[in-house]
């Protein structure tokens, strides 16, 4: 990591892990990062970066060779996260959502048909998958959810809506969630199924370079052996649990992205005849930057023994998530802060970054969501029922 | 194909490096080391050769155990296997005479070295290493074409670019803008734990040269500030014409 890493993380990496990050690392600084602010402020999604970021292996990095994957660990997952968010959120995002909420569920809950058939295409982004959870009504609270399926003699009959959903536009295959008989269920709804539409979202001040959509189900008539053999919450919530174990080593890289880009700034500014860098306050902000982030990096490190291991608990992922993405949060803030005016230009990274996590704290369980969560676990006592 | 890259373990030319305690190595400590810059549109070349014709890619290297480091990105990028030749401190005869003792066994049909490593700049060993062998060899090359037994080769000159061909087995020397080198993929990344690093010890060859000292440049080369009055731009071309030599 030619990033920071105060504690020297990188000394209890494999080869196998270091070789990949210097590789990644190269791609955000020559391929991402020069391309980036423009998407941003356009408001599109770096659809050339896709199929590189497919060859590089980002797609599926724990599923197994057969299937296209990588067959890595979790600590592979999460260095690459972090490495990917450094760029942007939004193509960390679109990474998480094809890897964690389409091919893990495929993975585990789909059957060998559905394996061999998706599983290879979204590995090599031939295909691109979208997860379908969130409705206009129901955020926090999936379990009230009013997407529903009927049984038919062939298949399923879908009806209801979607909202805040990334890449669906995009997608060749949705993975929705919907009720059958009162109890949730998986369906994969490919794209140009009669009765199904995914319109764009537009008007974001956030995640720009992401594409959010809904999905409209209109009597869309989908073949019975597209559903998942999976019922109940616990099945899309085992998805966002990978998902969000990847956002907590992301949020650190999109922390790093400003603290690095304030240490430099703060050395350069010149005021008062010094760099501002020399000002005590300044150098306050930095040191606590540079605390933070080193305590959620060693927070994942230990994360991702845990889930190699099988050990991880969702509250231990709950945690981290938690406490590093209002971490990259506020150290967004604190840079931004600290490059006067620039820092809302898009000449630096700080602003963007800022804006995009705004959109990360809330996503994939809220801020709140995860204290309950903890809480919970602390007390014994749920709080958001 | 029968190919074989030449690779060397080089400081990153980022990291900050200080002599050692002999006065005449690097002193590796803190020093991120890579693989040398053009050895990487050497071994792209080999790998697309590959890739287009079939054949085996093998990285070689001549170093301390630690370029088994560079071996590992090598494989990574794509070479089917890899050899590691133990022996410190070789002047570029010795470095050149242990790449051809093990290419003369190996019938390689091309090999490909880069123009030069960043570290020492010598440029020597692609030559050597043709002349040991005695094949042809086509410096600094920066686009190529093979046809059957034939190379077209092409180099960048002053003012202008030269082609030349010659038939292999050749070897040819990276220029950069011969390709565009692969970043390593992951999948590929975990295959090259599977891949073989052969190891074996130097065979022994009298040095032509010895390093008698190695020195950072000197502190009197430091740049110099000066303000933009008339006097100051008379000093300054005085010191460009005297002190530097530059004009
Ligand atoms: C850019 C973007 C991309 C997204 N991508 C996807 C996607 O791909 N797929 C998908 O399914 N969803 C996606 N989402 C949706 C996201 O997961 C939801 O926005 C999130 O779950 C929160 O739901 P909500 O926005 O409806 O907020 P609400 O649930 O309405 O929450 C509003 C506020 O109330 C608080 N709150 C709610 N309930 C409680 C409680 N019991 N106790 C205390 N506080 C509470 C929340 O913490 C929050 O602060 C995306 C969202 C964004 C912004």
């Amino acid at each position: 990591m030619k990033n920071t890493d105060f504690f020297d993380i990188k000394s209890l990496l494999t080869e196998e892990h270091k070789l990949f990050i210097d590789s990644l690392s190269d791609f955000v600084d020559i391929e991402i990062l020069p391309v980036i602010e423009e998407h941003f402020l356009e408001g599109t999604y770096p659809s050339e970066l896709t199929l590189k970021l497919a060859e590089l292996g980002i797609f599926g990095i724990t599923i197994p060779q057969e299937y296209g994957g990588a067959g890595a660990d979790y600590l592979m997952y999460g260095l690459a996260m972090q490495e990917l968010e450094r760029g942007d959120s939004a193509i960390r995002s679109f990474a998480s959502v094809q890897s964690s909420l389409v091919m893990y569920p495929i993975y585990k809950y789909g059957s060998e048909n559905q394996k061999n058939k998706w599983l290879p295409k979204l590995a090599s982004a031939e295909s691109i998958g979208c997860f379908g959870l969130t409705e206009p009504d129901f955020g926090s609270n999936p379990a009230g959810m009013l997407t529903n399926a009927v049984k038919t003699r062939s298949g399923y009959l879908l009806n209801g809506a979607k909202m805040w959903i990334t890449n669906g536009t995009l997608a060749d295959i949705a993975i929705v969630w919907a009720k059958l008989d009162g109890i949730v269920h998986g369906f994969l709804v490919e794209k140009g199924t009669p009765g199904f539409s995914a319109p764009e979202m537009k008007g974001k001040h956030s995640l720009r370079a992401s594409v959010t959509s809904e999905l409209i189900f209109q009597d869309c008539e989908i073949p019975e052996e597209n559903i998942l053999n999976i019922s109940g919450l616990k099945g899309p919530l085992s998805c966002l649990t990978q998902a969000r174990y990847g956002i907590a080593w992301g949020a650190v890289g999109a922390a790093i992205a400003v603290y690095e880009s304030a240490v430099e700034y703060s050395k350069t500014r010149i005021q008062f005849g010094k760099p501002i860098g020399a000002f005590q306050l300044v150098q306050e902000k930095l040191a606590y930057m540079l605390t933070e982030i080193s305590k959620a990096q060693l927070i994942n490190f230990r994360l991702a023994q845990l889930m190699d291991g099988g050990n991880a608990t969702p509250q231990h992922v709950s945690f981290a998530k938690r406490n590093n993405v209002r971490m990259a949060l506020d150290c967004a803030r604190i840079a931004r802060e600290i490059h006067g005016a620039n820092g809302i230009l898009s000449e630096y990274p700080v602003m963007r970054h800022a804006a995009n996590l705004e959109s990360v704290l809330t996503y994939e369980g809220t801020h709140d969501i995860h204290t309950l969560i903890l809480g919970q676990h602390i007390t014994g006592i749920a709080a958001y029922e | 194909m029968n190919i074989l890259v030449c690779v060397s373990r080089v400081p990153d030319t980022a990291t900050k490096v200080f002599v050692g305690a002999d006065g005449k190595s690097i002193d590796p400590k803190g020093v991120k080391f890579i693989l040398n810059p053009y050895d990487e549109f050497a071994l792209e070349e080999g790998l697309r050769l590959k890739e287009k014709n079939g054949g085996n890619v093998t990285a070689i290297t001549i170093g301390s155990p630690e370029a088994t480091e560079i071996l590992r990105t090598a494989l990574a990028m794509g070479a089917d296997d890899a050899v590691l030749i133990k022996g410190d401190n070789l002047d570029s005869y010795q470095v050149a005479y242990n790449i051809s003792e093990h290419a003369k066994a190996k019938n390689y049909d091309i090999i490909f070295a880069g123009k030069q490593s960043v570290d020492f700049d010598s440029g020597q060993v692609p030559s050597l290493v043709a002349a040991m062998l005695d094949i042809p060899s086509i410096s600094v090359v920066s686009k190529l074409e093979i046809n059957g037994a034939t190379l077209l080769a092409e180099r960048d000159i002053e003012g202008g670019k030269e082609v030349l061909e010659a038939s292999l087995p050749c070897l040819v020397s990276a220029q950069k803008g011969l390709n565009e080198p692969r970043y390593p993929k992951l999948p590929d990344i975990m295959k090259a734990k599977k891949k073989p690093i052969e190891e074996l010890d130097a065979k022994p060859a009298d040095a032509k040269v010895s390093v008698i000292s190695m020195e950072l440049p000197s502190k009197e080369r430091v740049g110099k500030i000066l303000g933009d009055s008339d006097a100051d731009i008379s000093e300054i071309v005085r010191s460009l014409h005297e002190e530097a030599k530059v004009i």
